[in-house]
């Protein structure tokens, strides 16, 4: 078994209102095949023995698909790997001897929490504006009523694969939530089934969006970061249909 | 053996027995639905669905969580897909086949009655998914697709990529925000159930924890409903999330809510091995993977070239050789069996020597790389971005891991537990798998209870309790349970040991795995009842909590749902003793065939145990509730 | 119910506004403000672009850029009064500056306050540890500051060949040809004109690049000739533009070989006009 040396850099920062920083820490004798978090357990369990409380971190599922788990690994949102949540990063994709610097999301509608553990919840506020379907359980239709063109069944599924981690709040330099918001108004808004509220939804989801979070500039930072590569289109089509919204008579809306 | 359980299935040919029911159920009046107030604990695809649907009938709900959202339970790892019995392809598949499949694959230890609804309800789980739009694959001609899974003999299974779990939640989860949104559900996360109040003989209340702040608080309702997952992290490798646990329906049992089977627990075959110690947790690989791969080890115990290198004379081919007839395409049970059978002879292969190869030379000479890339490309580069192996120039390495619990609190007919208003769903109850679960069958279990069986029951069991207020949360039962947790949790900081809450937790882990694992045996299943329990009191002496019980303190956390894995832990190799059989998952080596098979005891053990706390330190109370086949013939099934 | 519990959540960083009516309200959000910035954004454009292939008229000689000139100024005299058009189309002009000014100074607004340590200027300072860029160029990340210093530039513009106010230019009205290249000689001059083009070449470059996304006009298939399409656009607006202070720095622009009206004051050229 390969192990490698590593000194970590870790934002330190004991709770919401305390002052945060960095602290320095030797992790030793780190095997190639542990992914980024289970180093960060390694570094813990040292911790905990030298009586030094571990350090907060979160994570759940670890194979990359809950969306718990996420830091900042040497300025880059979930660390090095493209299309990659932190605990599916590997240290095999570290040499012996780096210096790796651990830094929670930054924003301010993700306030710090503990050490690298951010509150993530304006996200769930987001959904909760118009993220959904409205059916009641039980009113459904036959699944086959309605054929859903495969294509479009795949844009939506490409914009429904988004696991709500906040990387890509965390990457933008305006701490811009574009790319999560789009993935949910699109995956629902590409759908016949997601037509009877297309237009209240965008609407009430971007404006909720915006109570929290920055402006797009359309830098793209967003996309590289994600770990499930949601491509920037779905941010262009939510901001055609918020527009056509403000302007379309909703009266009408069955038409387009 | 002392009593039996009557699980209230209602009389009729098991056809109409949902339909009747359903009818002879007490109703709430719309108008007074609002006057009833309902704890849901847990938001995965059982909670989500179950909170979305009461509050969407008008009755006040509080859904729990201890993630940050509701979004990220574990029902979201689910990979193959979900079973329904809507015979979209026209190859005979029926409510009444999906039924018997389940039946028959659950090793006849599940209650027929659950079974047959809940093969009713998966017709409607699919219209209710796709009209919230989860994008299941389609065909080109807009309808949906179909696959079938697990050795089905029909195409039921619907899919969507590989991450039907996820989208199954994002569908649940954005129904619940719905409902959150029309302030019908109270959603608080981060807060984690840490004890059941009991008043009266009924389930009244909660005690919780919040995750950020610290605080116990209580909350009072007409009933509470769990929906908390399954317990496989007892083992501490699995391939269950970080987080899931025992505690919520642990806490239920030790107040009273009887713990059903729970030495049934599930290997799947297909895992990747643990690399080191300080292996988290481990990732499983879809089974098809089998259909193409071909699972062999070194004979010499000394092996040390590559695979590749090996000549064809000194590979042992283990399951073509013992199962000529069904080769690497065993079930689950038995393909596990054989490979750690081979692992602990010292054949393994991997730094660890904790793996057996399977191999694609023999596929990719047939079909070509392209061939094997179409088919598994995903797999393969999970495989390679976790273990940093190609699998297209070496073999896969493969070692079974637990992967999900039959067992779980005992339910009746309307899911409600022996504790009246304690409603379990999902894989926290022990009802619908028997003794080994189908694969795409625990997503049509979690939401079939939630979406389309408990919002009826729960209303048989509220009706007649209108007119009355839940117990105020200062009443000295809240009190009570609310200092005995904040006891608890104190006790934890104040041991100030030596040891990690982790260090238990694996220790634990490797009695589990070693005694109460694959294939189990008296002798070890002894052995673990005398090991568990010292390993308990040394946790409870030596454990080192850092940190204060204010604010977020994973350990804190950890700590009291290690220390109930511990008792489930000694329940489960109780249990396990206790059933001198093998069926589905529970494979005792005193009980197989001469062939090595699992054999069942029809005549002894044709019954569901359910587990009644009498303390710590005393035997828990085995009671039973008898199963009876009147719809599936039982037989015995062979592979070879 | 229960005991309730008292946790902090995160609040908005703004409330919402009341909504005021249509068009009003869509300028009220970002993704509106992004819009009204994107058609700014293509209207302004167009007048550089315009105004870069008028401009070319300096290498036909000073008469022709003259006549040029005075023909702007003629457009519409068969229904409205001379110039009268071209106030008009420069009062259009000022709105969109200042719409588009003013929708990026408040975005600009708002993203800094979603960000806990971020500077107007740079605004990307989010990270004690620093952040590593993937996607974004540079000129994506200095947009405010190009357009800034473009802003301040055009002032500069304005008073050096539209005002004639500035003191080290021998400005004369009604010669354009005389007062360009006697602006650019001056070579601080000339390299404070090559700076800026070069910065609003690169704010043209993201900004075309941009738009596309922000009216939601975008198609994957034509991702590829997106960038492509900006790159050609702010490169033929960097060329035309540089051309001019370079070729007369360079010499190859100069009044040495002019003929009349070429070097005629503003007085000569009233009487000229006064006398036809």
């Amino acid at each position: 078994m390969n192990t490698i040396n590593l000194t970590l850099e870790v934002w330190r920062q004991s709770g919401p209102a305390a002052d945060g920083g960095f602290v320095t820490y030797e992790a030793n004798d780190v095997a190639e095949d542990m992914s980024f978090l289970e180093m960060l357990d390694l570094v813990n369990e040292q911790l905990i023995a030298t009586g030094e409380e571990p350090i907060e971190f979160e994570s759940d599922c670890r194979e990359g698909i809950c969306g718990t788990c996420g830091v900042m690994i040497n300025g880059k949102a979930h660390g090095p790997e493209k299309a990659t949540a932190t605990c599916q990063l590997h240290m095999r994709k570290f040499d012996d001897g780096d210096h790796i610097v651990v830094e929670p999301w930054r924003a301010t509608s993700f306030p710090i929490i503990k050490d690298l553990a951010v509150d993530r919840s304006p996200l769930d506020d987001i959904v909760t504006a118009g993220g959904f379907i409205g059916v009641n359980t039980g009113s459904a239709p036959d699944a086959n009523l309605i054929p859903v063109p495969k294509e479009t069944a795949d844009a939506a599924f490409d914009a429904a694969a988004c696991i709500g981690c906040g990387a890509c709040v965390a990457a933008c330099p305006n701490s811009a939530a574009q790319l999560f918001t789009s993935a949910k108004i699109q995956h629902l808004n590409l759908l016949p089934q997601g037509q009877a509220e297309r237009w209240k939804r965008t609407e009430a989801m971007v404006e909720t969006m915006e109570q929290f979070f920055g402006s797009c500039t359309n830098h793209g930072e967003c996309t590289e970061a994600c770990p499930k590569e949601i491509p920037l289109d779905f941010i262009a089509y939510t901001n055609r249909d918020y527009v056509k919204s403000k302007i379309k008579n909703r009266k009408l809306a069955g038409q387009s | 053996m002392i009593g039996s359980l009557d699980p209230r299935v209602p009389d009729g040919p098991v056809a109409d027995k949902w339909t009747n029911h359903k009818f002879d159920m007490k109703l709430v009046n719309p108008a007074n639905k609002r006057k009833f107030e309902v704890i849901v604990v847990g938001t995965g695809l059982a909670g989500a669905s179950a909170a979305a649907s009461l509050g969407e009938l008008g009755y006040r709900v509080k859904a729990l969580t201890y993630h940050d959202s509701p979004r990220r339970a574990h029902s979201i790892s689910a990979q193959g897909g979900i079973n329904a019995a809507k015979n979209y392809q026209n190859d005979g598949d029926s409510v009444f086949r999906l039924f018997y499949d389940t039946v028959k694959g659950g090793d006849y230890r599940s209650r027929e009655a659950n079974v047959y609804r809940l093969a009713e309800a998966s017709v409607d789980i699919i219209d209710q998914a796709v009209a919230q739009g989860v994008p299941f694959a389609r065909e080109y001609g807009g309808l949906l697709d179909n696959r079938s899974f697990g050795g089905a003999q029909v195409s039921r299974t619907f899919y969507a990529r590989g991450q039907t779990g996820q989208q199954l939640l994002l569908g649940a989860y954005s129904a619940l925000m719905r409902q959150v949104a029309a302030g019908t559900v109270d959603l608080l996360t981060r807060t984690e159930m840490l004890d059941l109040v009991v008043e009266d003989g009924r389930a009244v209340g909660i005690v919780t924890r919040d995750l950020l702040t610290g605080e116990i608080a209580s909350h009072s309702a007409h009933a509470v409903v769990l929906a908390t997952g399954g317990y496989g992290n007892v083992y501490y490798l699995s391939t269950n999330a970080m987080a899931c646990n025992v505690t919520a329906a642990w806490r239920a049992h030790r107040r009273g809510a009887l713990f059903a089977n729970p030495c049934y627990t599930q290997i799947h075959p297909t895992c990747i091995p643990a690399s080191d110690e300080f292996q988290s947790k481990l990732t499983l690989m879809s089974e098809s993977l089998r259909n193409d791969g071909r699972i062999w080890v070194p004979r010499d115990p000394d092996e040390t070239r590559m695979a590749k290198d090996i000549p064809e004379a000194e590979r042992y081919y283990f399951l073509e050789e013992k199962y000529p007839a069904f080769g690497n395409l065993v079930p689950r049970d038995v393909a596990s069996r054989n490979a750690k059978t081979v692992v602990d002879q010292g054949l393994g292969v991997g730094p660890l020597k904790n793996g057996v190869y399977l191999d694609f030379a023999v596929a990719r000479e047939r079909d070509g790389v392209e061939s094997i890339r179409a088919k598994y490309g995903n797999l393969f580069d999970m495989y390679e971005r976790i273990t940093g192996e190609d699998p297209y120039e070496r073999p896969m390495r493969i070692y079974p891991a637990i992967h999900y619990t039959m067992g779980g609190l005992w339910v009746d007919y309307d899911l409600m537990s022996n504790v009246p208003g304690l409603f379990v769903l999902g894989e926290a109850n022990f009802s619908d798998h028997g003794a080994n679960r189908l694969g795409a069958s625990a997503l049509m279990q979690g939401l079939a209870d939630g979406y389309f069986v408990l919002p009826y029951t729960i209303g048989n069991y509220l009706a007649p309790l209108l007119g009355t207020n839940p117990l105020p949360t200062d009443h000295e039962s809240f009190r009570a349970v609310n200092a005995e947790v904040a006891e608890r949790t104190r006790h934890w900081l104040e041991i100030k040991g030596t040891r990690s809450v982790d260090w238990f937790h694996r220790e634990l882990g490797k009695i589990c795995w070693d005694n109460i694992g694959m294939a189990r045996n008296s002798a070890g299943l002894e052995k673990a009842l005398s090991e568990i329990p010292a390993l308990r009191e040394e946790f409870h002496a030596d454990v080192r909590i850092l940190g204060g019980d204010e604010g977020l303190n994973t350990s804190l956390e950890k700590a009291g749902r290690v220390s109930d894995f511990f008792e489930l832990a000694e329940l489960m190799a109780r249990d396990a003793l206790t059933r001198e059989e093998s069926c589905g998952g529970h494979f005792r080596e005193e009980s197989q065939t001469d062939e090595g098979e699992a054999l069942r005891d029809d005549d002894n053990f044709a019954h569901s145990a359910a587990w009644e706390w009498t303390g710590s330190d005393t035997e828990p109370i085995r009671h039973t509730e008898a199963l009876e086949f009147e719809n599936v013939a039982l037989t015995q099934r062979s592979y070879k | 119910m229960a005991t309730t519990m008292s946790r902090p959540k995160p609040e908005p960083i703004s409330k919402p506004p009341r909504q005021l009516p249509f068009p009003l309200s869509l300028y009220q959000t970002a993704v509106g403000k992004k819009w009204v910035m994107a058609l700014t954004g293509i209207g302004l454009l167009g007048f550089v672009l315009a105004h870069m292939i008028g401009n070319l008229h300096l290498y036909e000689g000073p008469v022709e850029l003259r006549e040029y000139a005075e023909t702007l100024r003629d457009i519409g005299t068969e229904v409205i009064p001379r110039t009268w058009f071209l106030w008009g189309f420069r009062l259009g002009l000022i709105a969109m500056f200042a719409l588009h000014i003013h929708a990026a100074y408040t975005l600009k607004a708002m993203s800094v306050k979603a960000n806990p340590s971020s500077s107007v200027l740079d605004g990307t300072k989010k990270y004690e540890g620093g952040q590593d860029f993937i996607a974004v160029n540079f000129a994506g990340r200095t947009m405010v500051a190009s357009g800034t210093i473009v802003g301040l530039f055009i002032v500069y513009h304005l008073a050096d060949l539209t005002w004639g106010v500035l003191p080290w230019v021998d400005y004369e009205r009604g010669d354009p040809y005389h007062n360009v290249v006697s602006s650019l000689e001056n070579w601080p001059v000339a390299l404070l004109y090559i700076v800026a083009n070069i910065l609003l070449a690169m704010h043209i470059f993201h900004g075309t690049w941009s738009l596309f996304q922000s009216l939601g006009i975008n198609n994957p298939r034509y991702n590829g000739a997106r960038r492509a399409f900006a790159g050609s656009i702010a490169a033929v607006i960097l060329i035309g533009n540089l051309s001019f202070p370079i070729l007369v720095q360079a010499g190859l622009v100069d009044e040495d070989n002019c003929t009349a009206p070429c070097g005629i004051t503003g007085e000569e050229v009233e009487a000229e006009e006064a006398g036809q």
